[in-house]
């Protein structure tokens, strides 16, 4: 391993992960006549803005929960932080370097130290590759030897023992719960240092959920990964994650350690979206706050707040004109952000200096500038 | 009074190794105006339950045995075309997946005027009023209505599904895993809306789902399905708070609550059973931390306790310290299943 080109600085005090306004838009084809006319207009194409400047840092070891409603851009977040997909704009610094310029040895060393595990085992395995053959290939890829062994030691870590009995089984042979687990000794069997887990249980079965999330909580114990959980389910990242990032239409509104942001959360989205999880326990009754409507459209985002329109909240001009910026407040704790106008900049920022004066002009993006 | 009577129902499906007994023997019943949830790993039987009720089980499944009774008539015993009359009339559905169920080339109001066309005589413009009345009723909006199914997003769709369950003011809706495919603020939306719709024309519903959470919230009455057979039945309240089958134990400590920090998940180890060819005994045997021979050797009797009926040889044992040790892992660990895996 030692002659391997690795990545990043020795004795940097870098975060593992480091992303800054990080975006990725998707150009949206709607055929010839559309474009005509959006030429003659003058107009440029439509995009949908998955995900629309969001930042945050990874500490080496740490989880991150991504929640949000369906369309939120929390998969397309995961999927460029793999490098999956090249952000639009913004950076994102792996080990100190900006994923977005590699190339060669460094691209293939990143490769190898990030990994994603996905929604649907049915889905990820190749059904024509027993599954000796899907967790060698990587070790292929990279030249790693002992193949055997590793691939050995990564079904034993997943809890499908004896793993050679696995070796010659196909996906069709497995079950919903070994699949999953097959798709984490995949991620694993590279030694990775950072994970990117897209709703990791949400296609299994109840009985096999507590299973594949315990084989996750030890990954994260025993081989000091960072990982970044997405899913729409928070009672599931309040249980796996240090950290918790809430978002809305491809931005996030609230950032912050994860139990203090399901116990008190600030953000009225972020009250909504705990208030919906229903609880096993007929006894508690939970506040329900009627959160109307659907996530708004990504082509043509509303100005101001993005929430405006499904907020109980909701004051007037400044959430109409201006854009919260994601920021300390002065009267929440200091390790948390949150982007709404209710609360107090800690910085001084004034939201209310940047409503615009005339009715002409819509201030889209005065967050940024404020940063 | 009881609307819904099962009285020892077997459903049988028939493979080449043989007929799976993927419902056996399973009794409960359902009340004017209450809501009864069915919960149970994948491939306890619950769907088949509820095909079998709403007679639409798949070619190679019968009902083998016992009575569904609906305001003391025998299902299983009518004509198709006697099932069809009272099929959306008085019991109807909203199936899992909006998007499979749906007709993609008949816009919504087409597809639920039919349902009304074909129980009731009104005119055009009486059935697309209703239409529209409904919509109204589920929170969408009725110039929707024109619209085909590829025009809705999920949880519309699901919205526009129980707008067609909703139709003829059925007497019972069956709801399999209604909300399943949402997220959280969708799910939470569509069991308010349905709940509130109930309660307005105050028919009774079967909710089946493995989500425990749903069930606590808008069940009156449980029923904890294993490999075919009724594990447990009684009060949500009661199961939820002191249930004495150790696989609803179990179930209720494989789920991560919102409202528990520092929470320890336990997983049951093992499988259920193959219902080709089932074991003696106490299906869940295997898994159990408290099995002993007997488990093996004989059916588990029928024990009432705090109102709850469990199917069980060791619920005496329940409140002498197994609860207590349920959300430790080591407790699971005691399991032959468990055993076999590890080693």
């Amino acid at each position: 391993m030692s002659d391997r080109v690795s990545l990043g600085k020795e004795g940097s005090d870098e975060p593992l992960l480091r992303v800054e306004e990080m975006e990725k838009f998707f150009q949206v084809d709607t055929g010839l006549v559309n474009s005509i006319t959006n030429k003659i207009r003058g107009d440029g194409p439509d995009f949908v803005h998955a995900v629309d400047g969001v930042s945050f840092e990874l500490a080496e070891g740490e989880t991150l929960g991504l929640a949000g409603e369906s369309g939120c851009g929390k998969t397309t977040t995961g999927m460029t932080l793999a490098k999956l997909y090249e952000p639009t704009g913004g950076t994102v610094h792996y080990k100190g370097e900006d994923i977005t310029q590699l190339e060669g040895a460094k691209l293939k060393a990143f490769r190898r130290s990030a990994q994603m595990i996905f929604q649907d085992p049915f889905e990820s395995l190749n059904p024509k590759r027993t599954v000796y053959d899907t967790l060698v290939e990587p070790l292929q890829i990279h030249d790693i030897g002992n193949q055997t062994a590793r691939v050995a030691r990564s079904l034993e870590f997943a809890g499908l023992t004896p793993p050679e009995k696995f070796f010659d089984r196909y996906p069709h042979e497995l079950s919903g719960g070994q699949r999953q687990r097959v798709a984490i000794a995949r991620a694993l069997v590279l030694d990775p240092d950072f994970i990117v887990a897209d709703e990791p249980v949400s296609m299994l079965d109840v009985s096999l959920r507590a299973g594949v999330l315990q084989l996750l909580e030890r990954m994260n114990d025993e081989y000091g990964l960072s990982v970044v959980y997405i899913s729409h389910d928070l009672s599931l990242l309040r249980h796996m994650c240090d950290k918790l990032a809430i978002m809305y239409l491809g931005r996030i509104v609230e950032y912050g350690p994860t139990d203090r942001i399901i116990e008190d959360p600030k953000h009225p989205y972020t009250k909504a979206l705990v208030n919906a999880v229903p609880v096993p326990d007929p006894k508690l009754g939970r506040e329900r706050v009627e959160l109307q409507g659907e996530v708004g459209d990504a082509i043509n985002i509303p100005s101001g707040c993005r929430f405006k329109d499904r907020c109980e909240d909701y004051i007037g001009e400044v959430c109409d004109t201006v854009s919260p910026p994601l920021e300390v407040k002065t009267e929440i704790d200091s390790d948390r952000q949150v982007g709404c106008h209710l609360y107090e900049s800690a910085d001084g920022y004034d939201p209310y200096t940047d409503i615009p004066t005339s009715d002409s002009s819509v201030t889209e993006d005065s967050a940024s500038a404020d940063d | 009074m009881t609307l819904l009577e099962v009285n020892d129902l077997r459903v049988h499906y028939e493979t080449s190794e043989g007929p799976v007994q993927a419902v056996d023997g399973v009794t409960f019943s359902i009340d004017e105006g209450e809501n009864l949830g069915i919960v149970g790993e994948s491939g306890c039987g619950k769907t088949t339950l509820a095909d079998a009720i709403l007679g639409i089980l798949e070619d190679n499944g019968h009902v083998a045995g016992g009575e569904i009774l609906f305001r003391g008539e025998d299902l299983t015993e009518m004509s198709g075309a006697e099932r069809r009359r009272i099929m959306w009339e008085e019991i109807s559905m909203i199936p899992q997946s909006a998007m499979n169920a749906l007709d993609p080339v008949y816009t919504m109001r087409d597809q639920i005027a039919e349902a009304i066309f074909a129980h009731r005589t009104t005119s055009n413009k009486e059935a697309s009023a209703r239409v529209d009345e409904l919509f109204e009723l589920v929170g969408l909006d009725p110039e929707r209505a024109d619209d085909y199914p590829h025009q809705f997003s999920g949880g519309m769709r699901q919205r526009a599904m129980i707008a067609m369950a909703l139709a003829l003011e059925p007497a019972i809706i069956l709801a399999d895993e209604p909300t399943t495919a949402l997220d959280v603020i969708m799910q939470d939306q569509i069991l308010k809306r349905i709940s509130a719709l109930q309660d307005e024309i105050n028919s009774s519903m079967m909710i089946i789902t493995h989500d425990v959470s749903v069930v606590a919230e808008t069940c009156d009455r449980v029923v904890v399905m294993y490999a075919g057979k009724i594990a447990e039945e009684g009060p949500a309240e009661t199961i939820f708070d002191k249930p004495y089958h150790p696989y609803s134990v179990g179930l209720k400590g494989a789920f991560p609550n919102i409202r528990k920090p520092n929470q320890d998940l336990v997983s049951i180890p093992g499988h259920p059973p193959e219902l080709v060819n089932p074991p003696t005994g106490c299906r869940f045997a295997d898994r159990c931390p408290l099995a002993t021979d007997v488990c093996y050797n004989e059916d588990p009797p029928e024990v009432t306790t705090n109102g709850l009926r469990t199917f069980c040889h060791h619920t005496d044992q329940i409140d002498s310290g197994f609860r207590e040790g349920s959300d430790k892992r080591e407790t699971w660990e005691r399991t032959k299943a468990a055993r076999e895996v590890t080693r």
